[in-house]
């Protein structure tokens, strides 16, 4: 079970939430001159990292709002917590043995 | 136009009325659960640090709460934190003139005012047992050292999501469900206060 904190509601277990995807995935900027090769990859090619992943999550069950996370899909750890509108932050220091 | 409008309203847990009142225990472990249909609820948003948001406050007679788990009451009206800008306001007066004076609040300005008195039902979990018989399906820390009277939150019991809000030391604690979900929460939290019916086993 992982304790994710929702930037808005404190710490909260993770059947509280639900998960969104990777995060920072860009609009295309001219959508109609995209070809089907793009279309798809944008639509379906997302990362896999062995190591921190900044993802979406919504907090479904509690206020609701979405907002990112960076974790470490090798032990799961969250290293980050931030909103929609807050860049990706640096890893902190004590985040995982990477 | 006199002519008298006829309450066709059924809660969503009038076939469960009885059912509830014979859960009943009474004594050191006593634990009740009733329903208190047809509260007054009314979802409002609006950006916390506008104007408008003062001018709701005022209306309401309270400041809106801030911070998630935050309540404020005055007089017949009682705000609950939903989100950062999403409040829900529970009410003994008449959602229409609750609706209509939060609106002329509002004004001109972005947010939003809706009666959703339909959309939850509102349990009543009170007695001695109350906080145990929550233990057994929700996440949170209910222990008074991390929640109280007055603090309201959004979370689970069992798999239901609910608004659970604290109201006394009794403990009494209202909980808000969906009307679709009501049935079942009703019929697992009778389940859960079965047991204490019985002496405490070791
Ligand atoms: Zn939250």
């Amino acid at each position: 079970m992982l304790l994710i904190n929702c930037p808005w509601c404190g710490p909260r277990n993770e059947t509280e939430y639900h998960y969104g995807g990777q995060a920072h995935v860009a609009y295309p900027e001219t959508p109609a001159d995209l070809t089907d090769e793009q279309w798809a990859e944008y639509v379906f090619y997302r990362d896999n990292p062995k190591g921190p992943f900044a993802e979406r999550w919504v907090h479904s069950t509690g206020c609701r709002r979405w907002f990112n996370v960076l974790r470490d899909t090798v032990n799961y750890e969250v290293l980050a917590v931030y909103r929609l509108d807050e860049p990706r932050p640096a890893l902190p220091q004590a985040g995982g043995n990477r | 136009m006199a002519e008298p409008t006829i309450d066709a309203r059924v809660s969503p847990l009038a076939h469960l009325e009885e059912r509830m009142r014979a859960a009943t225990v009474t004594g050191a472990r006593g634990v009740t659960l009733t329903e208190w249909p047809f509260l007054t609820m009314v979802n409002m948003r609006v950006d916390p640090a506008s104007e408008a948001a003062d001018r709701i406050g005022k209306a309401l007679g309270a400041p809106l709460p801030r911070q998630c788990g935050d309540t404020s009451t005055s007089g017949p009206h009682t705000v609950l934190w939903l989100g950062p800008d999403e409040w829900l306001v529970l009410s003994q007066a008449e959602v229409t003139a609750v609706t209509s004076e939060l609106r002329e609040a509002l004004g001109g300005d972005p947010g939003s005012v809706v009666d959703v008195s339909a959309n939850r039902t509102t349990l009543e979990l009170s007695g001695p047992a109350a906080r145990q018989v929550l233990e057994k399906g929700c996440p949170l820390d209910l222990h008074p050292r991390s929640f109280a009277p007055g603090r309201a939150v959004s979370t689970t019991v069992g798999p239901i999501a609910v608004l659970l809000w604290q109201v006394d030391d009794g403990p009494t604690y209202r909980l808000f469900p969906r009307s679709s979900f009501a049935d079942y929460l009703a019929r697992w939290l009778i389940d859960a206060m079965s047991e204490y019916r019985g002496p405490e086993v070791p």
